[in-house]
């Protein structure tokens, strides 16, 4: 046993990069996955069809292709056209679209599930349009779709290990690597999976404090089970679970299966 | 060099196809039946044990459902090295698919009313008859079209057996790019087939959500 | 008692309500309306559930989508004008220009859980009209002073009464100086001993301001107290006319008088 931990601590270096590649993956593709489905859930509410009907699309395609293709599709396709993408970049963005893809229905549900009454006072006091989303019914949104939204980072932080695919040096990777000096499978991959653990569990507390502060915001008690609770809404509709979720408002008001 | 061609698309579609059957078909309704069936064991586990069973049970499940299936199945991969990837791959897709289809039965146990168990305790049945015959089909019925979601999902995933060397579809295509040295239409039929399979069903799951949400 | 000042009942009417039509699918709820509302008065719609009460108001606030016929402001085309004999859509620009004269109070408040009572007095004065913070700031605390809610400036929402909440929307919707303010059924889900301080405060307004007010009420006696005039609707048309004193005493309708007598 004391040779694992000497081997651990002579491969720590390299678990930190591997740990460093899966973040960057991770964030990057948090980010853009934000940005998009910001974008497409809009878009898929819009009452105009040119918007509506192309976020709709994208939105279909990139939950109903798989990840491993769209990973597949920037890492070799991509470069046929002459654009040559870095590994780390074909990640983010294989991450970023698909996870998007599912929170753009999280953000659509969650929208749609302000209550009516808040448009129509905000329309009453002829807030424009702009100023009406972003004051008043994103606010009460956001408090909303923060569990599912928590949901599909850690799902996102879980699919960073295809990078492990495409030959990089993930936290995945680095795991496999320590299997290989050590000889000792269950220990080297007892480490690699705490690791992704801790990084799913330190997440879904950050996504606790913030639902926390949300709900705040609005006057409203604190969620349900406390700051330390894993709470898992499906992965589809990303309606909060009725029981897992008691009191919240279901974000999947006329949401859309996978 | 052109950009697509459907001669290629063609060409390689029968071998996706026979991949998709023979690989992801099989891994997705096998892994499926293992985690409806372990995931319903969990949940009734979880509401029906002492702590020291359950609270172990719980934490595993979520042990399992916070980290990857690519890590996970290279683990089990090397821990039995000689069990075939196929099997392992498909036991490792299922209990990871079990950890979330416990929690959607959960919430669909905690749903059926307080009344319906008042109701069977009235009637003298026994616990373990009330969940046969009362509890868990009122509660299947409403997890239907969730548990479904997850099916999809898993199909989506069984790609990642490609870490395990199972030959998938997404392999599949793989191979066929670098024997022909174009990708393009490969992994784009790949992912149509993807398509295809997965969003007509989604559609069905939401037609049967709304019929099931109307009684 | 009959409505004290009744100086400003004159010229161009505040609302006209011209042919309208407006159908939920369907379903024909206002057929052919016509009537005006005259600058300053204050007139109270009244009649059983289902007869078009809300939805006449919801189509001023523009919350609705007038099927057909047109409704003008200050004598300005609301939604839609005529052009060239032809019935056509104004611009959303446009529109908000009219609706801006416009402020309504809702059956359920529909305070911004998001911001504090004075932010909800304030977002509009400062980010439509344009006012600065300081002036929305002093103008927001004189009228919750008025509505006897001076105490709760930095208060949320949430923590107030449904009474409180729906002075304070009254509050906001008189932030924006509407020409024209739209209640509908204000006090409907209050508790019975809430009722009492939200009419007052309204009272209060009716007395001191000249705002032509558009009234859908179950509250009988508050209608007799401040509206010049009743209209009495019944599957959205106009059955009876007549100032509250005839209405509520010696109505002519037998439709009327069989809504009264449930009513009352
Ligand atoms: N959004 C809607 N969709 C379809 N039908 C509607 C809608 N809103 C109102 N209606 C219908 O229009 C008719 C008039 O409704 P409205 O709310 O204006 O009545 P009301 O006079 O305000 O009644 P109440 O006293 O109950 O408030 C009713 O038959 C109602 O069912
Ligand atoms: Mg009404």
């Amino acid at each position: 046993m004391s040779d694992n931990f000497d081997a651990l601590i002579a491969a720590l270096p390299d678990l930190r990069s591997g740990v460093f590649i899966t973040l960057q993956l991770t964030v990057g593709g948090v980010v853009l996955a934000f940005v998009i489905a910001i974008v497409l859930g809009l878009g898929a509410r819009s009452p105009r069809w040119p918007a509506r009907v192309p976020s709709r699309i994208l939105i279909e395609f990139f939950r109903g292709t798989s990840l491993l293709v769209q990973l597949f599709w920037f890492f070799y396709v991509m470069p046929l056209f002459g654009i040559k993408l870095d590994a780390l970049l074909c990640g983010v963005l294989a991450l970023g679209l698909n996870y998007g893809a599912y929170a753009a229905e999280v953000v659509r549900g969650a929208i749609n599930s302000v209550p009516k009454g808040q448009w129509e006072a905000a329309t009453a006091l002829s807030l424009s349009p702009v100023r009406k989303l972003r004051k008043i019914i994103w606010p009460q949104a956001w408090a909303i779709m923060i569990p599912s939204l928590a949901n599909l980072a850690v799902m996102l932080l879980k699919g960073t290990a295809v990078a492990y695919i495409i030959l990089m040096h993930d936290l995945t990777w680095e795991t496999d690597q320590l299997r290989q000096t050590t000889g000792n499978t269950f220990f080297a991959y007892g480490v690699g999976m705490i690791g992704y653990f801790l990084i799913a569990y330190l997440m879904v507390l950050g996504a606790n404090a913030l639902e926390r502060h949300a709900k705040r915001r609005l006057g409203q008690g604190p969620p349900k089970g406390g700051l330390f609770s894993v709470r898992i809404t499906d992965k589809a509709t990303a309606a909060p679970m009725p029981a897992a979720n008691a009191g919240g408002g279901g974000a999947g008001a006329g949401g859309g299966v996978v | 060099m052109d950009w697509w061609s459907w001669d290629r698309a063609l060409e390689v579609l029968p071998e996706l196809l026979v991949a998709f059957v023979q690989v992801t078909l099989v891994a997705t309704v096998i892994g499926s039946v293992i985690a409806a069936v372990l995931g319903l064991i969990i949940a009734i586990t979880r509401r029906t044990a002492p702590a020291f069973i359950a609270r172990p049970v719980h934490a595993v499940m979520e042990f399992i459902r916070m980290t990857p299936i690519v890590i996970q199945l290279l683990f089990v991969f090397y821990t039995f090295n000689t069990v075939d990837g196929m099997t392992l791959g498909v036991i490792v897709l299922g209990v990871h698919y079990a950890s979330y289809m416990a929690e959607v039965y959960r919430s669909g146990i905690d749903a059926v009313p307080k009344g319906q168990w008042e109701a069977a305790t009235a009637l003298s049945m026994s616990p373990a008859r009330t969940w046969r015959k009362v509890v868990i089909p009122q509660a299947l019925r409403t997890t239907l079209p969730a548990l479904g979601t997850w099916v999809i999902s898993m199909l989506k995933d069984t790609p990642y057996l490609t870490v395990i060397f199972v030959v998938d579809m997404v392999r599949q295509a793989e191979n066929y790019g670098s024997r022909t040295f174009v990708y393009t239409e490969s992994i784009t039929m790949a992912g149509l087939i993807f398509l295809a399979a997965s969003y007509p069903t989604s559609v069905l799951l939401r037609r049967l959500e709304k019929r099931l949400a109307t009684y | 008692m009959p409505p004290t000042d009744s100086t400003a009942v004159t010229g161009q009417p505040a609302i006209r309500f011209e042919n309208v039509v407006k159908k939920f699918g369907d379903n024909t709820v206002l057929d052919d309306l016509n009537f005006d509302v005259r600058r300053g008065e204050r007139v109270t719609l009244i009649g059983p559930s289902g007869s078009g009460k809300t939805t006449i108001l919801r189509l001023v606030m523009t919350l609705e989508h007038l099927t057909g016929g047109y409704i003008y402001v200050d004598g300005e085309p609301l939604t839609h004008l005529e052009v060239n004999g032809r019935r056509v859509e104004r611009r959303p620009k446009d529109i908000a220009r009219s609706t801006q004269k416009i402020g309504m109070v809702f059956q359920q408040f529909n305070l911004f859980p998001n911001m504090s009572v004075l932010e909800n007095i304030t977002e509009a004065p400062v980010h439509v009209l344009g006012r600065s913070s300081e002036e929305a700031r002093t103008r927001g605390l004189e009228l919750l002073d008025m509505v006897g809610l001076a105490d709760k400036a930095e208060e949320h929402p949430t923590r107030l009464s449904g009474g409180q909440q729906q002075r304070v929307a009254i509050a906001r919707a008189l932030a924006m100086d509407p020409e024209i303010l739209l209640l509908d059924e204000v006090t409907s889900a209050l508790d019975p001993e809430l009722v009492g301080e939200v009419l007052g405060v309204l009272r209060d307004i009716a007395k001191s301001t000249d705002i032509t007010m558009l009234i859908v009420t179950h509250e009988m006696q508050f209608a007799q107290d401040v509206s010049h005039r009743v209209l009495m609707f019944d599957g959205g048309k106009i059955v009876e006319e007549a100032s509250p004193d005839v209405m509520f005493t010696s109505p002519t309708h037998e439709r009327t008088r069989s809504f009264l007598q449930a009513v009352l």
